[in-house]
């Protein structure tokens, strides 16, 4: 009989056996005779084809029956046959992922169970597009980067002013007139400089939209207007890309993940399910207009970041298909379900938009600013003033505003200006301002439509705009 | 769960770093109680025998293995598995590793970042043919 040596990772499909004997002939014989008695052995000695697996070399005494005759080998009584598994293997192929320096960075994400280095990987390779860098924005870019999205893409037109820094923790005094994307960069690149970072000072609008989102994974929305919410909504469905959404005002905040695909290929609702119209021009005021307590956007933003770090590695159940309500002032959160609509327009049944539309038309922004409407320069104002022409100034801020500056105008508040009508002057010239233009030509629409006024001058710029002009020593807010 | 006695581990750990660019190979003898913990109480280095890269590959010469085999059964050990090295990536096995594992065996990757030493971690191979970790109980405690 000869003597087979099993090697010790098959002897538990021996029973346990090292030395086996078996009757001499041919290796083929000897094979044979151990898949037929021990029929576990023969995944891990034969392939599909019948033949001795590459991964198996069968060593007759000191030589590799490939040097001899195969499996045609002579088997004699006193042959010692081994059987000795070819241990190899090594690194992957692409290079790697990480260095050092990112490996021990992120540590604490990579000893997290059920997050691990699977997860991050995944952040690393993902590319998430970021529009807006103001209060939402701010702490979205600062946690995405910190937490290592390989490339972050921010879109932003505007440029830092006093008045953002008591939300937009991603800026300093010292960025203030300079454009926000590039002082989100100079401070993200700080922060993470094993990420890639694109800017673009920009304004998104349905010309450029298609063609900046495209390059990315994930959207997260932190705008601040309706018809770039749309627009960032009609570009991620025409483009198949989830938007982690979030918006806040006052005391509020919302967010979802809209468009998202699941594993199961199902794709969530979208902004037009959940608003399927705008609501009317005016109705809702912009932060800029309404306020925002400065810590709201660092709570909703941050939920939109851990919505954008889950919707990228698969961690977790996202918001797709709820609706997160938050109000800070009760500390109440809710969350709604939402469905997709038959009728969305964009995905629906019968799907009416195809590409990108006017969306400052569709928000009704362009019929209404299509309307004539006076208006007057501080240059102007002040040489008005100068000449001493005969005017009435009106103030339609709010009384706290006026407190803190004003330019010896008449206060009557945009929600009383109507109850007021009669304090304001038909014969004469009648200047109206406001901040920053937007509630002073409200009033002017208001007071033309509902009492015929034909005198009335907007105040370009508002009061920020005089005292840049005319009377910087005054106080900005 | 697989205990690594310390001076194996710095042995091994050693090798990997000396061979580094390279990828470094040998063999775990030890012990396997009989609740499954296994006790590794030696290590045999051996060449890395690829031909061609071998920063990205190892492979064992069988006569190396047959040594082995013989080695265990010299010191009343059994061979309990395999350790190598992955230069500059983390421990964690490759499709390469995984199309060439035994079953029984531990695969212990050291990983060598820089030719700096910068963790381990031990697997074995479950009946559908992939990776799982197996956990390692250090002595020490972080």
């Amino acid at each position: 009989m000869a003597t087979v040596i099993i090697p010790t990772p098959l002897r538990k499909f021996t029973n346990n056996t090292a030395r086996l004997q078996v009757s001499a002939g041919t290796i083929q014989d000897t094979v044979n005779e151990l898949t037929r008695n021990f029929p576990d052995l023969k995944k891990h000695l034969l392939d599909d084809g019948g033949g001795i697996r590459s991964y198996v070399n069968i060593f007759v005494g000191n030589n590799d029956i490939r040097d001899l005759q195969q499996e045609h080998t002579a088997v004699a009584e006193d042959t010692v046959i081994s059987i000795v598994p070819a241990i190899a293997g090594g690194s992957p192929d692409q290079p790697p992922l990480f260095t050092k320096e990112e490996l021990a960075r992120y540590n604490r994400h990579i000893i997290i169970p059920g997050f691990g280095m699977e997860a991050q990987q995944k952040l690393k390779k993902a590319k998430v597009l970021v529009i807006g860098s103001g209060g939402l924005g701010s702490p979205v870019l600062l946690y995405l980067a910190a937490a290592g999205v390989g490339t972050l893409g921010i879109v932003d037109f505007d440029v830092v002013d006093d008045s953002n820094l008591q939300r937009q923790v991603l800026f300093g005094i010292d960025e203030i007139g300079k454009p926000k994307v590039e002082a989100a960069r100079r401070r993200l690149a700080a922060l993470n400089p094993h990420i890639q970072l694109n800017i673009y000072n920009t304004h998104l609008n349905s010309g450029n939209a298609l063609d900046i989102v495209k390059d990315y994974d994930v959207i997260a929305d932190g705008t601040d207007n309706f018809p770039t919410r749309y627009l960032v909504n009609d570009a991620s469905v025409l483009l198949g890309k989830p938007n982690v959404y979030a918006s806040i005002f006052q005391f509020e905040g919302q967010v979802s993940v809209f468009n998202y695909t699941d594993s199961k290929g199902n794709t969530g609702p979208n902004y037009r399910d959940l608003y399927p119209t705008p609501p009317p021009p005016g109705l809702v005021p912009s932060c800029a207009e309404g306020g925002v307590l400065g810590v709201l956007p660092g709570i909703i933003g941050s939920l939109q970041a851990l919505e954008v770090i889950k919707v990228i590695t698969g961690v977790g159940e996202t918001l797709s298909g709820r609706f997160y309500i938050f109000d800070a002032l009760n500390f109440e959160s809710r969350t709604f379900n939402i469905k997709p609509r038959e009728d969305n327009p964009i995905n629906g049944k019968n799907p009416t938009i195809n590409a990108l539309i006017d969306y400052e038309q569709f928000c009704g922004m362009r019929a209404v600013e299509e309307k004539p409407l006076k208006e007057i320069t501080a240059k102007e104002l002040y040489d008005w003033q100068v000449k001493g022409e005969k005017f009435q100034l009106i103030d339609v801020r709010e009384p706290h505003e006026y407190d803190i500056v004003n330019i010896g105008a008449e206060l009557i508040p945009l929600a009383t200006v109507a109850d007021n009508a009669s304090r304001i002057d038909t014969d004469k010239k009648v200047v109206i301002h406001c901040k920053m233009g937007g509630r002073s030509a409200k009033a002017i629409r208001e007071l033309e439509e509902k009492f015929g006024f034909t005198n009335l001058y907007n105040l370009k710029g508002g009061i920020l705009s005089y005292i840049d002009e005319v009377q910087p020593e005054l106080t900005k807010y | 769960m697989i205990i690594i006695e310390p001076q194996v581990r710095q042995l091994m750990i050693e090798d990997a770093v000396g061979t580094f660019p390279d990828e470094c190979c040998g063999f775990l003898f030890g012990r396997e109680e009989t609740d499954g913990t296994r006790l590794i109480l030696d290590i045999l280095a051996v060449d890395n025998s690829k031909e061609g890269d071998k920063r990205r590959r190892f492979e064992i010469s069988p006569l190396d293995y047959m040594t082995a085999e013989q080695h265990a059964l010299d010191h009343d050990w059994t061979l309990l598995g395999v350790y190598h090295s992955h230069p500059n990536h983390p421990a964690i096995p490759s499709e390469h590793d995984r199309k060439a594992a035994q079953p029984f065996f531990s695969y212990v990757i050291v990983s060598i970042m820089n030719g700096e030493f910068s963790h381990l971690r031990s697997w074995l191979l479950n009946d559908d043919q992939q990776f799982e970790e197996e956990k390692i109980n250090d002595y020490q405690l972080s």
